[in-house]
C-alpha cells in the first residue's frame, strides 16, 4: 500500500559525518557487491567495459569544493544514499503498491515483483536515491540492506549496512534515530547534524554532520621557517644584482 | 527532464481523445449512425493509442493491471482507473448513439465528466512533482484540460467554440512560460540547500560520482535543445494557436483547410510538450551542479 503510515516504531537511518569521509568510494563497492549477490534484482551493469559505462548503485559518492568567503577552499565528499524520508514521495506516487514504507522500522522499500518500471517514484524523489535497473526493468534503491540487519545467520558484528561495516574512516553511523538515547541521535544532537534539502518537505531520516571548522593556524613550525634575510647577500647577492643589469 | 517521445505521444494524443470525448457527451456534434461511429472511433483510437504509447516506457509492462490498485494516494493510478471508468461509460453511451440512434444525456455527461477528470489526472502526475518547480504549479492541469478541450473542439468541429479556445490556450500557454520560468529560483533549492553546505561558502561541483551518465542524468538532468527554447516556443505558438485561428476565422470554410488547422494545431502541441519536458529542471540536477 503507497498510503505512507503515520507512525513509525523505530526510524533506522544513517548518519553521515562529512568532516571524516575521506571519498574512497569503498562503501559504493561494498554496497554494489552486497546488493548485487543477495536480496532482490541484482544491481547490472550496461557495458562494463565499454567506452559508455553504465549501471545501477543504491550508494553515490560525489565531492564538492567549498570556497568560503576568506580562507582557502574545502573539498568535501558527500556520499548519498536513500534518505529514508517519514515524509517519502517516492512512495505515495507508486501506482502499483511496490514501494512502501514499513511501519516496523521506517525502511523504504520496493516489492520488485509489483513495480512495473514506470519511473515515477525516481521522479518524486529530489535526491536521485532511486536508480531503474535496466536489465531488470525495476526501480533499486537502498534497502538499508534490510536482508542483513536482522540476518541472525551472521555474526552480530555484520549485522548492519555493508557501506556502515565497511567505511575505513568510520564516516558512516546506523542506527534509530527515533530513540533519543541512541549513538546516532547522541551524534546528530553533539555536531548539529542536518537534512538535505530541508525545504522540499520530505522529512529525511538519515541525517549529515557538518566538516569540522578548519584550524585557524596550519602549522606550528611554521613561524620558525620564515626567511631570515628578505634580501640576498654574498654570492647569490652579488649574482642576483649582476643578472638585474644585464 | 528527458523528453520520451512516448510520452509525448501520449498525454497529446490521449488528451485529444479524451477531450474529443468529452465534446461527444454533450451532444457536440449531435449525431448518430455511421457518423457518429467514425467520430467515436477516432476518439478511441487517439486516447486509447496514446494509452498503449505510455506502456513503451514501462520496464515491465506486463504487471500493468497493478496499477489499478492505489488510486488512494497515486495520481498515476487515479488516471488508469478514470481513463478506464471514462472509456467503459463513453462506450455504452456510443453504443446508444451509433446503433440505437438514442442519446442518453446523464450518461454522456458524467462520460464527459470522466474524460475530463481522466485529462486532469494526467496533468497532475507532473503537477504533483514538487522535485520539478516548473510543473508544480496549477497552470499545469488547468493547460493540459485546455489543450484538450480546444483539441478536442477542434476535432468535433465546433469552430465556434474552437476559435475563442484557440486563442485563450496561446495566451495561457505564454503565461505558463513566464511563471514557469521564475519557479525553479521561487522553490528556493540549491547546491547549498542540496548539500547542506552553504553555510561553509559557495559551493560547486568538484569530482563526479562516476565518469560517464547514469540513469539519473540521463532521465532527470536532461539539457539537450534547451538553447532552442526560444525559437521552439515561437515555432510551437505559431502552430497551435496563430496560424489555425488565423486559418479558420479569415478564409471561407473548407474541410481541407480545417484538416490543416488541426495539423497544424497537432504539431503545435507536440513541439510545446516536448518543451515541457526538455526545460523542466528536476532538484537532483543539483547535486551534479546541473539544471
Amino acid at each position: 500500500m503507497t498510503q505512507l503510515p503515520t507512525h513509525t516504531e523505530k526510524k533506522l537511518g544513517l548518519v553521515i559525518d562529512l568532516d571524516t569521509c575521506v571519498g574512497c568510494h569503498a562503501c559504493v563497492v561494498s554496497c554494489k557487491g552486497w546488493n548485487t549477490e543477495n536480496y532482490g534484482a541484482p544491481l547490472s551493469d550496461q557495458q562494463p567495459y565499454g567506452a559508455e559505462p553504465v549501471g545501477t548503485f543504491l550508494n553515490r559518492v560525489h565531492s564538492y569544493e567549498v570556497q568560503p568567503e576568506t580562507g582557502f577552499a574545502q573539498t568535501i565528499h558527500f556520499p548519498k544514499s536513500c534518505l529514508h524520508c517519514e515524509d517519502a514521495p517516492c512512495v505515495t506516487v507508486c501506482p502499483t503498491g511496490a514501494s512502501y514504507k514499513r511501519v516496523e522500522d521506517g525502511i523504504v522499500l520496493v516489492n520488485e515483483s509489483d513495480c512495473i518500471g514506470c519511473g515515477l517514484c525516481a521522479w518524486a524523489c529530489p535526491y536521485g536515491a532511486r536508480e531503474m535497473d535496466l536489465a531488470e526493468g525495476v526501480m533499486k534503491k537502498c534497502t538499508l540492506c534490510v536482508d542483513r540487519i536482522y540476518n541472525e545467520n551472521l555474526p552480530e558484528e555484520d549485522r548492519e549496512p555493508a557501506c556502515v561495516r565497511t567505511c575505513p574512516s568510520n564516516a558512516r553511523h546506523f542506527g534509530d534515530l527515533a530513540d533519543k538515547d541512541s549513538k546516532v541521535s547522541k551524534l546528530v544532537a553533539e555536531r548539529g547534524g542536518f537534512d538535505l534539502m530541508p525545504e522540499q518537505g520530505t522529512k529525511p531520516v538519515n541525517k549529515y554532520l557538518p566538516p569540522r571548522p578548519k584550524d585557524e593556524e596550519i602549522d606550528i613550525l611554521a613561524p620558525f621557517l620564515e626567511p631570515i634575510a628578505a634580501e640576498p647577500t654574498g654570492f647569490l647577492g652579488w649574482l642576483d644584482r649582476t643578472l638585474e643589469k644585464i | 527532464m528527458h523528453p520520451a517521445p512516448s510520452i509525448i505521444f501520449f498525454t497529446v494524443f490521449s488528451g485529444l481523445g479524451f477531450g474529443l470525448l468529452t465534446f461527444l457527451g454533450f451532444g457536440k456534434p449531435d449525431v448518430s449512425g455511421f457518423t457518429a461511429f467514425v467520430f467515436f472511433a477516432v476518439a478511441y483510437a487517439l486516447a486509447v493509442s496514446g494509452l498503449i504509447a505510455s506502456s513503451f516506457h514501462l520496464g515491465n509492462p506486463q504487471r500493468a493491471l497493478k496499477a489499478f490498485t492505489q488510486w488512494r494516494s497515486s495520481w498515476l493510478s487515479r488516471e488508469a482507473c478514470l481513463s478506464v471508468a471514462a472509456l467503459v461509460i463513453m462506450g455504452l453511451y456510443a453504443i446508444g448513439v451509433v446503433f440505437f440512434n438514442t442519446r442518453i444525456a446523464p450518461l454522456g455527461l458524467l462520460g464527459a465528466a470522466l474524460s475530463l477528470a481522466t485529462v486532469f489526472a494526467t496533468a497532475m502526475i507532473y503537477g504533483q512533482l514538487k522535485t520539478v518547480p516548473r510543473w508544480n504549479h496549477w497552470t499545469t492541469p488547468l493547460l493540459f484540460l485546455g489543450y484538450a478541450l480546444t483539441g478536442g473542439a477542434f476535432l468535433a468541429g465546433q469552430t465556434s467554440i474552437a476559435l475563442p479556445l484557440l486563442l485563450l490556450l496561446g495566451v495561457g500557454q505564454l503565461a505558463a512560460w513566464m511563471i514557469g520560468d521564475g519557479q525553479f529560483a521561487k522553490a528556493g533549492s540549491t547546491i547549498e540547500t542540496a548539500t547542506g553546505l552553504g553555510n561553509i561558502g559557495k559551493v560547486r561541483m568538484f569530482e563526479a560520482p562516476h565518469s560517464s551518465k547514469n540513469y539519473l542524468m540521463t532521465e532527470m538532468v536532461h539539457q539537450v535543445g534547451r538553447k532552442h527554447r526560444h525559437t521552439l516556443r515561437i515555432f510551437g505558438i505559431l502552430c497551435l494557436s496563430l496560424t489555425p485561428f488565423i486559418l479558420l476565422s479569415a478564409f471561407q470554410f473548407s474541410h481541407m483547410l480545417a484538416l490543416a488547422a488541426v495539423l497544424l494545431h497537432i504539431i503545435g502541441a507536440v513541439t510545446i510538450r516536448w518543451l515541457f519536458f526538455a526545460e523542466a529542471e528536476h532538484t537532483v540536477g543539483l547535486y551534479y551542479d546541473k539544471r
